[in-house]
């Protein structure tokens, strides 16, 4: 057997079990919670209708605007990487309704724990888009006070974060506070021992923890499948607290099931994994190639699932929103656009004696030391003109 | 004066209850840290009195430890963790390395890490593999750590103090073949600074440089040279992350020689960055190359042979005629 056809095998099944489950489309399962459909009719569920039966037609024009301006700034981004302004994007392109629907669930007393794809949670939580980008960019590794929006900093090894949002859900208990917690990763993600280990944890301190899962189908070239064997919310059951999939490109369904998580959580019920079944439509990254590893038709099969088509479909078809909304929204979308490109290309290299700044909060002798030695060779080039000045 | 005498282990055991009666803030949290007391019963009495809510018993997950103890500093809590040994930490070594070191220069200084992880390490007590080894250079070598450890007593209960205190994150090595080792506390005593080395023996002939478990040999070294009419000072660091070069170098301009001790591999180790740096500062001074002193690059052996490979006081002695031989 060659390597090449042992990984091009589906995972092995004992003998005699039917394939009907692998044959199903994905996004099919009986078991995903979907209150709008993709061709855009809303469905009656009756467990979760309840978390959105009061919403307005201008929070539903909200949900959509948010959606619209977030795709917007992440086309933006993904040009201006192309261009040289950015040395990397992570495009959300296709997570929308997940990212919105979960982050507009948050309350401003709550805590959002990201990994480095959560602009549309950023956008919820108020933080300023151009605020992500200098990561990006080069300027800085973070750039944002978590605290202002209580939205932590991106983390990029894959995982970490669901411990600190595990062990920040322990302090809301401690501090007798009513506030919930919630930590977004991928599929990826769900192979890491941290995240077991986050499992574990919330569920034996009954931690006010949200995890919510995008399962975007690819960790750059691998499938869900090399993650996992079971569908990956019902790996919950395992550590004794619920999971449950919801329609990750239905922005209704993602709202509703992440408020009643979030309210679980905040009643004294301890953990709940969200599984976001949705599909990452671009690459990776910028730097990554999905031709290479999947097929077109794939992503043609998701395209017609698309999470903001299929809001604007019921919220024309309920006469919710009318042309003048969608061109406004054109207009501001564009603007928007136009604010990024700015505040990106004007963004000034760190002074460079950033270098040393902040590795101690108390300060450090090697770290002075060493800065000194610095600043005494720069100094030494000062002869040589201003450019070398700063 | 209060000064009692205590064993070290005690003497961080009195320090964690000082800081948790004093700040409500404080956590105590590790693998049987409660009801046993940790497996050296240095928490022991803490849960009793303090509570399961302050004294926690977490999983058998060490990068859990490490990385709720992250998010619960990030909340407003000052967590102090146990690792149960040395070998042990390596599960964790991500969330210190990755997170826990670098999230306040992340966030431009916008959040502050003040966890304390304690770290039982070193040999001489004939544990099992995974249960003796020095990996304090690992440590060290990150930026946004500070990396210490006591020798004695009074520097453990006033530095386990210090470490709590700082708003920075701490890797406090506990030399845990000195945990039953007596000195005098002084707990009204002002204490200096947790990264200035101190001078505990003063010499001429030649500078002796260690911390934590390594003290006590280098003190044995002296006294053993000074039957021989070797005059040799001893300075114990007790900080690897910063080193205090200052002190180090001070003596060194006096003596004119160092020999640098330590358990840990000599390769890459605490003891080449010293000597590194002693020979930029002390060029002139040198009357011989500095040398050092310590484990071999093989992995720690069974408990039947820690003797070799462990500095004793023949090996350190050596290195002192060697180095007075130049």
């Amino acid at each position: 057997m060659t390597v090449e056809s042992t990984a091009a095998r589906k995972p092995r099944r004992s003998a005699g079990t039917k394939r009907t489950a692998a044959k199903k489309p994905p996004g099919a399962q009986p078991d995903l919670v979907q209150l709008l459909t993709p061709e855009g009719k809303r469905v009656k569920n009756g467990e979760y209708d309840a978390y959105v039966a009061d919403i307005t037609p201008e929070e539903l024009r909200g949900l959509y605007r948010d959606m619209v301006l977030t795709r917007r700034f992440d086309a933006e981004a993904t040009s201006l990487q192309r261009q040289g302004e950015l040395g990397l994007w992570a495009s959300l392109l296709g997570q929308e309704a997940a990212q919105i629907g979960s982050g507009r669930a948050t309350r401003a007393d709550d805590y959002v724990f990201p990994t480095y794809r959560e602009h549309g949670v950023a956008w919820c939580r108020g933080v300023d888009p151009a605020n992500l980008l200098g990561m990006f960019r080069g300027v800085n590794n973070g750039g944002w006070d978590p605290n202002s929006n209580n939205f932590h900093l991106y983390t990029i090894v894959i995982g970490s974060q669901t411990l600190h949002a595990t062990g920040y859900a322990m302090g809301i208990t401690k501090d007798g506070a009513d506030s919930a917690v919630i930590a977004y990763f991928g599929d990826g993600a769900s192979s890491q021992g941290d995240v077991a280990e986050s499992f574990t944890f919330s569920a034996v301190y009954n931690a006010p923890v949200v995890f919510f899962c995008q399962n975007n189908q690819w960790a750059i070239s691998e499938p869900t499948e090399r993650q996992t064997r079971v569908p990956l919310y019902q790996r919950a059951q395992g550590y004794g607290f619920p999971g449950v999939r919801v329609d990750g490109n239905d922005v209704l369904a993602c709202l509703a099931v992440t408020k009643w998580a979030l309210e679980r959580a905040r009643r004294g019920e301890g953990p709940t994994l969200v599984e976001a079944f949705t599909y990452r439509m671009g690459a990776h990254t910028t730097s990554d190639d999905p031709t290479k590893y999947r097929a077109d038709e794939e992503r043609e099969a998701w395209e017609v699932k698309d999470p903001i088509l299929r809001l604007r479909t019921y919220l024309e078809a309920s006469n919710h929103a009318d042309e003048g909304f969608f061109a406004e929204l054109e207009a501001e979308s564009e603007a928007l656009g136009k604010r990024v490109r700015e505040v990106v290309r004007a963004m000034p290299d760190p002074d460079r004696f950033a270098i040393f700044e902040n590795a101690y909060a108390d300060g450090h002798a090697l770290v002075d030391e060493e800065r000194a030695q610095f600043a005494a060779y720069q100094a030494s080039f000062a002869d040589e003109g201003e450019g070398k000045q700063r | 004066m209060t000064a009692e005498k205590m064993a070290l282990a005690k003497a961080i055991n009195e320090s964690l209850r000082t800081a948790l009666d004093s700040d409500p803030k404080v956590l105590i949290m590790g693998e049987d840290v409660g009801k046993l007391g940790g497996v050296f019963r240095v928490t022991d009495g803490l849960q009793k009195d303090f509570g399961e809510d302050r004294v926690i018993d977490t999983p058998l997950a060490e990068s859990g430890i490490v990385g709720t103890a992250i998010g619960l500093a990030l909340r407003g809590y000052r967590p102090v963790v146990e690792i149960q040994f040395d070998g042990f930490v390596f599960p964790a070594y991500d969330q210190i390395v990755t997170q826990l070191a670098k999230m306040h220069a992340r966030a431009l200084g916008k959040i502050k890490l003040p966890v304390v992880i304690r770290i039982p390490y070193g040999g001489g007590i004939g544990a099992v593999e995974h249960h003796s080894e020095s990996p304090e250079a690992l440590f060290a070598h990150v930026a946004g750590l500070k990396v210490v450890s006591p020798s004695n007593a009074a520097d453990a209960y006033w530095m386990m103090q210090q470490a709590i205190h700082s708003d920075d994150p701490v890797i406090f090595f506990e030399p845990k073949r000195r945990y039953w080792d007596k000195s005098e506390v002084n707990r009204e005593a002002i204490p200096g600074p947790l990264h200035k080395a101190r001078v505990v023996r003063e010499g001429t002939d030649l500078t002796l440089a260690a911390y934590g478990p390594m003290v006590k040999v280098c003190q044995e070294a002296a006294a053993a040279a000074a039957e021989e009419g070797k005059s040799l000072e001893v300075l114990d660091l007790r900080s690897m992350s910063p080193i205090d070069f200052d002190s180090v170098q001070a003596s060194v301009e006096k003596t004119r020689r160092l020999v640098v001790v330590h358990e840990a591999p000599v390769f890459l180790g605490t003891g080449a960055e010293i000597a590194a740096r002693i020979t930029e500062r002390c060029f002139y001074h040198l009357e011989a190359p500095v040398l050092r002193v310590g484990g071999y690059h093989a992995p720690y052996p069974p408990a039947r042979l820690e003797d070799e490979y462990l500095p004793g006081l023949d090996r350190v002695l050596d290195a002192v005629d060697r180095s007075l031989a130049y």
